[in-house]
Order: structure tokens, then C-alpha cells, then sequence
């Protein structure tokens, strides 16, 4: 579990985020959506350890991040899985190279067992036979799963995606979804997803926090995102004709 | 640099890639480059040392002591600089640009360690490369001296022999090890700390090659007024 306690962050005496607090819970996937703007990236970015946050807290299962030496934060991001917006994959290691290089600088195991796990977890995010394909060669799609089968096969405690389906045709967008969603039940782990894109929330949102100016402006689930009276969410949410649509079908029923 | 190291197995790698990238690929240009220029440099000092007033082995004399004291370290680490140079701080560069370093921070891998120390310790493998440019330089010289038609060999060799110095050597290796530093290091700089996109890494890649000419023309000042001053 993860638990934000009043979250500020400012760049040049500009805040950026005004004191969020939220909880992320242990086996469920959350989404944090909002503008572009609104803070996320840099809220994730805070909980990620990649920017210091002014004031607040972060507990990674009730140990808070700030009183961590820096030993201690690299022990603790050692158990953290991150998928990058742009995938991040080394460009000079091949699909195979990329997903073992946490278990060749984190676990002390013979290279079988590494190949072993690789395959594994290559053959779940249903990449198979790819092994050897230098990160140019594959697809956007094949690349987020690689960097998924790179974030989970040192099987963390903690999931963190930024914006994993940007730049995905819908249907290859939805399969990674689901693929979050089912990775995060598996293996029973906290899963925190930075989106603006609706089919995700609507598909895989079990707890949904909505961000804007730099404050918690909502949160709930999936369920709840339909019923909201909330004018800035559901201006966000549902600027689309078709989202309108979907929505007054929903209260309807 | 220091805290939390990257495991010795995965940092034997990265020291065998960044050798055969910065050092053994640079072998054909700095190979090529030295005997021309030697050969460039032993035809101009023979064409302004003729006549009788001069010793015949003056052009093998001045051709081993112009290449062993400032071409073979400073003028081939500048032409480094622009190679090897630019190379590091366009791939760290890269890195920093799609997310790369920032994927090797969150996984919680010391980032400087893994991507700088092992560019440390393959170039310290550059004076093998530098003792090869003056080799090739006094060779380039030789040929260009008696094949042109300037001296013969025997006045050439003699020249060579001529008042050696064994502490000039000493001098040109100080003067490379400490280029080798200057060469993995401030390239490393411009790229870890850049930001912005793909042109920012080009200018990256420019102000890196200019930073290092500099510094190592700086440092070739000071360390010849302490050594040689």
C-alpha cells in the first residue's frame, strides 16, 4: 500500500502540486487522470523518487520515503516496476537483454534460471519467440510489453505506468490494459497508472483520482465516475459526444 | 559515483563494450591520422632545415620530440574529443532523452556509476592507443623523410636517438592519463545533465567537444609549467 499525505511540490516558487493526499491500495489497480498540466506526471514522478517533494509524505507500506537514506530509497525502488511513456527499453540490448537486466543487477541466481524467468514472463505478456528483436525492430505495442515484462520479472511490490497506452490503437491499448489489470491481480501488487485516456478508465479503473491545478479535485471507482455530479470531472471525462452518450444510457439503467 | 556500485559481473561488461567502443574503434583514425601527420610534419621541419648549418639528424630529432611531447597526447586527444567525446555525450545524451537514465534511477541503479566509471576505466587503456600514435607518427616520418627524398634513414634513426630524454616520455604519459580522464568525464557531464529533445543532444554533443578541448589545452599549460617549467 501506498499512502500520500499532503503532497506539495513547486518548480521556481510555482506549485505545481498543492497538497495531495490519497491511498493506493495492495492488489487493485489505480488511475490518476487529469489534464494535461493538472500534475500528475510530477506527482508520480514525487512518488517515483525522480523529483523531491517540498512538503508532505509518502509511505511505501508505512515507511516514509523522506526519512530513507539514499541506500534505503535504492533498496526500496529495487521492488518498484515502472513502464515509461515512451517505453524506455535500452536501445542497445536486444527484448531478451532488457527484461533480464533487473534480475542480472538485483538477484543472485545462475543465468538458466534468468533465461527461465525471462521466458516466463515474456511467454505473459505474450511475447514469445522475440528474444532476440533489437527494441527498433518492434512495434510500439510490442515495446510497452516488453517494458511491462521488464517491470514485473524481478516481481515487485509496487507498479508504476506513465501513461502506458499513449500512441496505441485502441484494441492494442485495451490488451495492455487488461494485461496491468491481470498482472496486478497475480501478483497481488499496488499498481499506479498515469492516463488520460478514457477506455482505461473505464476498462480498468477500480480507484480513479482526478487531478487538476495541482489538487485532488475527485476520486473514486469506475462505478462512481458515472454518477458524479462533479462538473470538472465530468467535463473531463465526458467531452466526447459519445462518452455523453454512454453516460445518460448508464444513469438510464 | 561511489554509492551503491553496479554488480562486478554487469560492470565487467560495461567496461569491455566502453573499451571496444572508445578505444578499439578509434585505433584506424588515430592509426591513419598519426602517420600522415608525422609524415606532414617531418617534410615541413626537413624543408626548413636545409642547408649546411644544419645536422643531418636534426629532421629525426625534431620529428620525435615535436610527436612524443605534443602530437601523439594533446592533438590526437583533441581529435578524441571530437570522436570518443561526442560519442559519450550523444548516447548518454539519448539516454537522457527517452527516459532511459530516469528507467535506470527508478530500478534504483546508481546511474553515474553505471553509465561513467566504466568510460573511466576503458580509457585508461588510452595510452596504449596514444603509444601507438607515436609510433605510427615517428614511422609516417620516416617514410615521408627518405622516400621523399629529405635525409636517409641512418641520419633519420640517429636523429631519433639523439639526446633522448626518457623523462619526456614520462611527461606525454602523465599528460594522457590525464587527457583519458578529461575525455571520459566532461563528454559524460554534457550528456547526464542535458535536457530538452533530439536537437538538444546535438548542441549537447558540440559544447561537450568544446568544453573538452578546452579543459585539455588548460591542463596540457599546467601540466607541461609543472613537469617541464
Amino acid at each position: 500500500m501506498i499512502k500520500v499525505k499532503n503532497l506539495k511540490k513547486s518548480f521556481d516558487n510555482k506549485p505545481v502540486l498543492k497538497g495531495i493526499s490519497c491511498e493506493f491500495e495492495k492488489g487493485k489497480t489505480s488511475l490518476i487522470i487529469g489534464q494535461t498540466g493538472s500534475g500528475k506526471t510530477v506527482f508520480l514522478k514525487c512518488l517515483l523518487g525522480l523529483h523531491k517533494y517540498d512538503k508532505g509524505e509518502v509511505l511505501f507500506d508505512k515507511i516514509n520515503l523522506n526519512s530513507m537514506t539514499e541506500l534505503e530509497k535504492m533498496s526500496l525502488k529495487s521492488n518498484i516496476g515502472t513502464v515509461f511513456q515512451g517505453s524506455a527499453l535500452f536501445d542497445s540490448m536486444n527484448i531478451e537483454e532488457n527484461v533480464m537486466f533487473p534480475l542480472k543487477m538485483f538477484k543472485n541466481i545462475p543465468l538458466d534460471e534468468m533465461y527461465d524467468r525471462v521466458n516466463l514472463v515474456l511467454k505473459r505478456v505474450e511475447l514469445e519467440n522475440s528474444n532476440k528483436k533489437m527494441p527498433s525492430e518492434a512495434s510500439g505495442g510490442m515495446q510497452k510489453r516488453v517494458a511491462i515484462a521488464r517491470a514485473i520479472v524481478n516481481e515487485p511490490k509496487y507498479l508504476f505506468c506513465d501513461e502506458p497506452n499513449s500512441g496505441l490503437d485502441p484494441k492494442t491499448a485495451i490488451v495492455i490494459d487488461n494485461l496491468i489489470k491481470e498482472i496486478t491481480e497475480e501478483l497481488n501488487i499496488t499498481t499506479i497508472i498515469n492516463s488520460h485516456d478514457m477506455n482505461s478508465v473505464m476498462e480498468i479503473g477500480e480507484k480513479i483520482i482526478f487531478l487538476r491545478n495541482g489538487k485532488l479535485e475527485w476520486e473514486g471507482s469506475k462505478k462512481n465516475i458515472f454518477q458524479t455530479e462533479n462538473e470538472a470531472v465530468t467535463d473531463f471525462v465526458y467531452s466526447s459526444e459519445l462518452y455523453k452518450k454512454v453516460r445518460k444510457m448508464y444513469l438510464k439503467k | 559515483m561511489f554509492q551503491k556500485p553496479t554488480k562486478w559481473e554487469v560492470m565487467k561488461e560495461l567496461i569491455l563494450k566502453d573499451t571496444e567502443d572508445t578505444v578499439i574503434n578509434s585505433l584506424g583514425i588515430i592509426s591513419f591520422v598519426s602517420f600522415f601527420i608525422g609524415g606532414v610534419i617531418t617534410i615541413q621541419l626537413a624543408l626548413s632545415t636545409t642547408g649546411s648549418f644544419y645536422p643531418n639528424y636534426l629532421v629525426g630529432y625534431a620529428t620525435r620530440e615535436t610527436i612524443i611531447l605534443e602530437f601523439a597526447p594533446t592533438i590526437i586527444s583533441i581529435i578524441m574529443a571530437g570522436k570518443v567525446g561526442s560519442f559519450i555525450t550523444s548516447s548518454i545524451g539519448s539516454m537522457r532523452v527517452t527516459e532511459q537514465i530516469d528507467a535506470l534511477e527508478v530500478m534504483g541503479i546508481n546511474s553515474i556509476n553505471y553509465l561513467v566509471f566504466p568510460k573511466v576505466i576503458a580509457l585508461l587503456l588510452y595510452p596504449f592507443l596514444i603509444s601507438i600514435a607515436m609510433f605510427l607518427g615517428i614511422l609516417g616520418g620516416m617514410a615521408a623523410c627518405v622516400y621523399g627524398g629529405y635525409s636517409t634513414m641512418s641520419d633519420f634513426i640517429d636523429g631519433i636517438q639523439t639526446d633522448f630524454i626518457p623523462f619526456h616520455m614520462t611527461y606525454a604519459f602523465i599528460k594522457t592519463f590525464v587527457f583519458a580522464f578529461i575525455l571520459a568525464t566532461v563528454p559524460s557531464f554534457h550528456g547526464y545533465y542535458m535536457k530538452g529533445g533530439a536537437l538538444e543532444v546535438g548542441k549537447a554533443s558540440t559544447t561537450s567537444f568544446i568544453w573538452t578541448c578546452v579543459t585539455i589545452i588548460i591542463f596540457n599549460f599546467l601540466i607541461t609549467q609543472m613537469l617541464l617549467g
